[in-house]
């Protein structure tokens, strides 16, 4: 059921030919964010081998159970080089458990469970409690525009600390943070993915641009 | 079926709809203690199912089989980080009631149980706390996600370790999905009427090509090559039963299964987490269950 938001839809391609983006599928709504990407005119690659890291340019770590991705990035050898990736300045964009993937500290993870860092952020697990609390809300998000988002927090972390070297994109009325930037990484407690909102997507593909450039 | 954009909202289709479709491409495992809870985390699963008896015991013990425990219930929710589910029996509404209030993530309406109403689904939309249902067919599928289901596991026939029955529905239900998009409207005005489900359903599935809601297989699944052939079928995801506590070696047989769901398609990794598994659960043959004991005709 994808319900499109009035007034997200893209107009036009903002992907210039030939660059490819890599939606992390080891598990998890990756085919929704790589129907997302594809409307947005990107090239998509689903990756779950090491050897298909070296011809994108940008990743998403889709929605997810953060512990399983963990697990099977590390037995597939993916977790060594997307960090090296990520340090060289990949752009990478992070849902729910991709953000979780994304963030320096993971708090209440599970035994063992580690993240692939990048975000000067510490992330709690599951802040919301289990699936009833999980809930639909509008977001003022500056950087996108005037357009409230429409977020889906689907048993989601929070950001409990935003170090110096990430910023803040939005909060709950509560305060408390749901959405960083750092440098070429992005993250969301929510999953525009499913939602039909664009912008998110839009705002990573121009980071990847530039990237790119 | 859906909702306009407001304040915080709770329990809305796209809300209960959304946990499915993060547990995609991932293993849902029965577990009947803590400790079997902890060695399904640590192996990958993406969610616990919590029971009393998996359902091969409740197969060779008999018995009326109910809801589990809530102090079972409560001990696995302690024990692992992941979603947990459980069972509630097909219509006990207060089974269900009582899922909910003790927090666990989603309700199994399961034909595993015996059923406590043999007219009657509960009806899901009364509930914060997101349902899936099984269907061995599309008009079963499409009754439920009707009645507030949000989301699908095909039947099979659970505690087997034989997946021809699981083989049997997803391809009917896939089968069914294809035959509708090819059908004019005229055509699927009769289609809503055989299939005994809403028009609207009908429709939709008609023009987008696929469910609504998310669709696992159950039923007989035991070895990694089962949970790929199911994947291959078209399954979103793969609840594993007696699979992996009723074989030799749990902890190793639940991570290889997790790995062949994500390599679902490379025969050359599916066929390297196969190997010294160690015994598989013995399992019966469907064809000598005799009729009054299958569960899978439970559902109406």
């Amino acid at each position: 059921m994808t319900i499109l938001s009035v007034g997200t839809r893209p107009t036009e391609t903002v992907v210039p030919a030939g660059l490819r983006v890599g939606v992390l599928a080891l598990q998890g709504d990756f085919r929704e964010h790589a129907l997302v990407l594809r409307e947005l005119g990107a090239i998509v690659d689903l990756v779950r081998r090491p050897e298909e890291l070296d011809r994108i340019d940008g990743l998403v770590i889709p929605g997810g159970e953060s512990s399983v991705m963990d697990k099977l990035a590390r037995t597939f050898g993916l977790a060594e080089p997307l960090q090296t990736a990520i340090r060289g300045g990949l752009p990478v964009y992070g849902t729910c458990a991709g953000l979780i993937m994304l963030a320096d500290t993971i708090l209440d993870g599970m035994n063992g469970q580690q993240s692939l860092g990048g975000l000067d952020i510490k992330v709690r697990r599951n802040a919301f409690g289990s699936q009833t609390a999980s809930f639909e809300t509008d977001l003022d998000i500056p950087v996108l525009g005037d357009l409230p988002v429409h977020a889906v927090f689907i048993r989601a972390p929070v950001v409990e600390t935003v170090g110096p070297r990430a910023r803040a994109l939005a909060t709950l009325d509560d305060g408390r943070c749901v959405a960083v930037e750092q440098g070429n990484l992005l993250g969301t407690s929510f999953h525009p993915e499913i939602t039909g909102e664009y912008r998110f997507h839009q705002y990573f593909l121009q980071k990847l641009v530039a990237a790119a450039r | 079926m859906t909702e306009s954009n407001s304040a915080e909202q709770f329990g809305s289709s796209r809300v209960k709809r959304g946990l499915a479709e993060m547990l995609k491409g991932g293993v849902i495992m029965d577990v009947v203690t803590a400790a079997q809870a902890r060695i399904a985390e640590d192996a990958g699963a993406v969610a616990v199912m919590a029971l009393e008896r998996v359902p091969a015991d409740i197969r060779s013990q008999g018995g009326v089989a109910r809801m589990s425990d809530p102090d079972l219930i409560d001990s696995i929710i302690a024990e692992v980080n992941i979603p947990v589910m459980a069972k509630a029996r097909i219509g006990h509404f207060v089974e269900a009631q009582i899922l909910e209030v003790l927090g666990v993530d989603y309700i199994d309406e399961s034909e595993v149980l015996s059923p406590a109403d043999y007219k009657n689904h509960i009806d899901k939309w009364n509930f914060t706390i997101p349902f899936v249902c099984g269907a061995t067919n599309l008009g079963e599928a499409l009754r439920r996600i009707n009645e507030g289901a949000a989301m699908i596991r095909s039947k099979g026939e659970a505690g087997t370790g034989d997946v021809s029955e699981a083989t049997k529905h997803i391809r009917t239900i896939n089968g069914e999905i294809k035959r509708l998009t090819s059908m004019s409207r005229d055509e699927l005005y009769v289609a809503a009427k055989e299939l005994q489900a809403p028009y609207e359903l009908v429709a939709e599935i008609a023009s987008t090509g696929k469910l609504p809601v998310v669709l696992f297989t159950a039923g007989g699944v035991a070895t990694p090559a089962d949970a790929a052939m199911m994947m291959q079928l078209g399954a979103d995801g793969v609840f594993v039963g007696s699979g992996i506590f009723k074989s030799g070696n749990p902890e190793q047989r639940a991570a290889a299964i997790v790995k062949a769901v994500t390599f679902y398609d490379d025969a050359k990794v599916i066929a390297e987490v196969s190997r010294g598994l160690g015994e598989a659960m013995v399992g019966i043959n469907v064809s000598d269950i005799p009729a009054p004991h299958l569960l899978s005709t439970r559902g109406w």
